[in-house]
């Protein structure tokens, strides 16, 4: 690389020359045109963030019933814009560590009941009101309320009394909570004023962009707050969402330049898109599984060999390779990967392994077939995958009948009623809160009718546990009792897959959820 | 009194009777999906405290036939309630909605409706030959494909290739009247070749029909030019067939361009109907259901009437 293409390539990266008369005077150098762009967007990324330019996202998961309370938020477009405008009190990093956000420092006593959380001074809503710890308060009562119809309801019950103390946030838990901050980083806990009370569909929160225009279902503009706290996030003059609910619009959309940012590309079209001059395509291994769930306490799945041998019969590498086209990792029947803070990765794989299954089967004493219901909207591809398992499960002597349900309605008739169907899950920060949220006896959504004393009581213990290896000991002998024991068939764990144009960089992989969890618009910065 | 105000007076009563059927048709058939706004809305996150307190607080308690006639008044007033899912009230939300609809299918309607009977009458003029059988072909491939693989091969073609239109379709208030035409032309390039075959066919077919007639082959001695003959004689005498194919598919410009509207992200009625439907939000539904039945048998009220006063038989009756 002589001084000239150095020179070149410092000024484009700093914007002071455009991208084709860059690559024309590279070109002029002898410098191949892919090599001088991929060294460009390197420089642009080591010359660090630019402020300035509009960002335009083209977004799957919005609807024209989306409201901007972020308690009922469920869709992508509704998260991606609550990361925008509001903010949580911690955020958790890509590494898995918490960062803080609106508090500054937290602290937990010795038994890990009372967490004291410090909340940011100097901090504006958009309408000019200073934030304090009683917004803060009020905001988790809100969600807490019974009545309230919020999405973190169930994250919230832990919690059995929130008090403020000068700029001191106090949450008392009715049994000791190790991972309370890492349940407040929920995407519904956005701080409100006076918790939203008043008018929870304002959108007035503390978010480096504030609400310009807003038509649910199709688009979605965003303006930079001047009066945001931290400068180093927010580097686009507004941000655009459109919702392309299509996938082939969306990828076309990203292609002609009419976007810059698209979310959940097909694992079927991620390499061919990648393929296309000046795209990236972003994947990022995450917590989200697509599984098959069977009720522990329903004929015929309330027998272990049965609920053993169809575990057995479902081939993982095969999966992974056809129905996530590899963007995804091997399952192995717990809902806890590496993605996970203390998770062993010592706990053997399980493979498929037809002549164990076949044994199992036999053992179990059913016969007939079994009927699994299935339907596209469980996960991308699940009738795909189900079909699969029907081939892989025959050649251990297992029948299995295929009932495709309809889409509409599958969340309230088919998931979480029938004894034996396809789902997903989008995962949780820490195993704590995935395990609360569908394992325990007492579950919300124990959608595998998992009622064992001995996971409960270990999960427990793990959660009044402050000693880390320990803890991590006690979430090694749960996994592997929902692994052996439970009704949960996981062979596979999604990845993320996102893509943006060189147009914008700054892109820092982050597993907790899609789009650098849901941090791009506001981190990433425009390159051109 | 004269036949026509009192047909006019008849056909209208006849339409506003369907249109109370219709209005019952939609909410039994919002009341047979399975599962309520108060799941849907939830989703996988419902707990069942949650659940119940957002059916007491939409009023899904009640029992249906009070909630449907509460509706009924209330709708007669102009007043179509608010959204069940997100709080926003329905008229305002559906108005743009309507407008971009009704604004698409008015551009599609603009280009097809002309073309599809010029064509038609040059199939009839050069019937049989190349430029009847080209045209036929054309239009034929064009209704055989499915509307999303047409929207896709254009968008492909004309936005990802050769970038001369946006392949999303996104219009909103602040562009100008021009802008707005150009977003969207393909949507309206893909409507168009999706009724084109449908009204031309119609056309040829009923002017061909007419063409049997002895006073056609009168003209026909009489020297008239080909192309004249058939524009200013057949096609007179072939309205009422031709209107009626028209008018079906304007109907189906305005009510039924879901997919087009996904494909191209359009922010139509069909995509607003569709998201309301799965969060079972019915009196979206119901509104949106009631514009629909009331644009369609409109427009076929319209098409009658125009059959009827094309016929000067029924005009001037003795």
């Amino acid at each position: 690389m002589n001084d000239e293409f150095r020179y070149l390539l410092a000024r484009a990266a700093r914007g002071k020359l455009d991208r084709r008369a860059f690559l024309g005077r590279a070109a002029a150098l002898g410098v191949a045109s892919t090599a001088a762009t991929g060294l460009l967007s390197k420089a642009v990324l080591a010359q660090g963030p630019r402020a300035g330019g509009t960002l335009v996202m083209g977004m799957q998961g919005g609807e024209s019933t989306n409201s901007l309370d972020p308690a009922v938020a469920a869709s992508q477009v509704p998260f991606a814009y609550g990361y925008c405008t509001g903010e949580t009190i911690v955020n958790i990093g890509p590494d898995g560590s918490l960062l803080p956000k609106l508090a500054t420092e937290w602290e937990a006593s010795a038994n890990a009941q009372t967490w004291r959380f410090k909340i940011r001074s100097g901090v504006q809503f958009h309408n000019g009101q200073t934030l304090t710890a009683e917004d803060v308060a009020q905001t988790l009562r809100r969600h807490s309320d019974e009545n309230s119809q919020s999405g973190a309801l169930g994250v919230m019950r832990g919690i059995s009394s929130i008090a403020v103390d000068g700029e001191w946030l106090v949450l008392e838990t009715a049994t000791p909570n190790a991972d309370l901050p890492y349940l407040l980083a929920d995407y519904h806990l956005l701080i409100q004023p006076n918790g939203g009370f008043d008018d929870p569909t304002s959108g007035i929160m503390t978010g480096p962009y504030k609400w310009a225009e807003n038509e649910p279902g199709v688009r979605h503009v965003l303006e930079k707050f001047d009066g945001h706290w931290d400068s180093s996030i927010g580097h686009f003059n507004s941000i655009e969402i459109l919702v392309i609910n299509d996938a082939t619009a969306r990828n076309s959309a990203l292609q002609s330049g009419q976007v810059q940012l698209i979310n959940r590309v097909e694992p079927r079209v991620a390499g061919l898109l990648a393929r296309a001059p000046g795209v990236h395509v972003e994947s990022t291994a995450g917590r989200g599984h697509y599984v098959f769930i069977m009720h522990c306490n329903t004929a015929p799945f309330d027998n272990a060999d049965l609920r053993m041998a169809l575990k057995l019969a479902i081939n993982r590498e095969d999966m992974v390779e056809r129905i996530l086209r590899g963007y995804g990792s091997l399952g192995n029947d717990m809902p806890i990967n590496s993605a996970y803070p203390l998770f062993d990765d010592s706990i053997p794989q399980r493979s498929y392994d037809p002549d164990q299954a076949r044994f199992h089967f036999e053992r179990s004493g059913h016969s007939g077939p079994v009927d699994l219901r299935v339907s596209d909207v469980a996960f991308p591809g699940a009738l795909d995958a189900a079909q699969l398992f029907q081939e892989s499960a025959a050649a251990a002597g297992i029948e299995l009948n295929i009932i495709r349900e309809p889409g509409d309605g599958y969340w309230s008739e088919t998931w979480n009623v029938q004894p034996f169907c396809a789902s997903y899950w989008g995962g949780r920060p820490v195993q704590d809160q995935m395990y609360s949220t569908a394992y325990l006896s007492n579950a919300d959504w124990n959608d595998t009718r998992f009622f064992n004393p001995r996971f409960d009581e270990l999960v427990m213990q793990a959660r009044g546990e402050l000693d880390l290896d320990n803890r991590k000991a006690l979430y090694r002998e749960a996994g592997l009792l929902v692994r052996d024991e439970g009704g949960l068939i996981c062979p596979m764990f999604n990845d993320f897959i996102d893509a943006h144009n060189d147009q914008i960089a700054g892109w820092v992989a982050n597993p907790a959820a899609e789009l650098m969890a849901g941090q791009a618009p506001i981190m990433m910065w425009s390159a051109t | 009194m004269h036949p026509i105000p009192k047909l006019v007076i008849q056909r209208l009563a006849l339409g506003l009777l369907l249109l109370f059927a219709a209005s019952v048709m939609i909410f039994v058939g919002t009341m047979i999906l399975p599962g309520d706004v108060a799941q849907a809305v939830l989703g996988q996150n419902a707990t069942p405290e949650a659940l119940a307190n957002m059916r007491a607080s939409l009023g899904l308690d009640q029992p249906a036939v009070t909630r449907y006639f509460t509706w009924l008044s209330s709708a007669l007033q102009g007043d179509l309630g608010t959204a069940l899912s997100n709080g926003r009230d329905i008229a305002s939300s559906i108005a743009g909605r309507l407008q971009n609809t009704l604004f698409l299918a008015a551009v599609a309607a603009c280009i097809s409706v002309p073309l599809a009977i010029f064509l038609g009458l040059l199939a009839v003029r050069y019937r049989d030959r190349w430029p009847d059988k080209l045209i036929s072909a054309i239009t034929l491939t064009s209704i055989s494909l499915p509307e999303f693989l047409l929207g896709y091969v254009i968008m492909y073609l004309f936005s990802v290739q050769w970038g001369l239109f946006p392949s999303v379709s996104n219009i909103n208030d602040g562009m100008s009247f021009l802008q707005k035409l150009n977003a969207v032309a393909l949507p309206a390039m893909v409507l168009t070749l999706v009724v084109l075959a449908h009204m031309m066919r119609m056309t040829r077919a009923a002017i061909l029909n007419v063409m049997q007639s002895a006073y056609i082959e009168t003209a026909e001695l009489k020297g008239l030019r080909r192309f004249t003959l058939i524009a200013r004689h057949a096609m007179p005498n072939a309205i009422a067939p031709i209107v009626n194919v028209v008018m079906i598919n304007l109907a189906y410009l305005v009510v039924g361009v879901v997919v087009i509207e996904v494909v191209f992200v359009y922010p139509g009625m069909g995509q607003y109907l569709v998201d309301h439907v799965a969060k079972r939000d019915v009196p979206v539904v119901q509104a949106c259901g009631l514009i629909f039945a009331t644009i369609y048998i409109g427009l076929n009220l319209l098409a009658d009437l125009i059959s009827i006063l094309s016929n000067p038989r029924l005009r001037h009756p003795k």
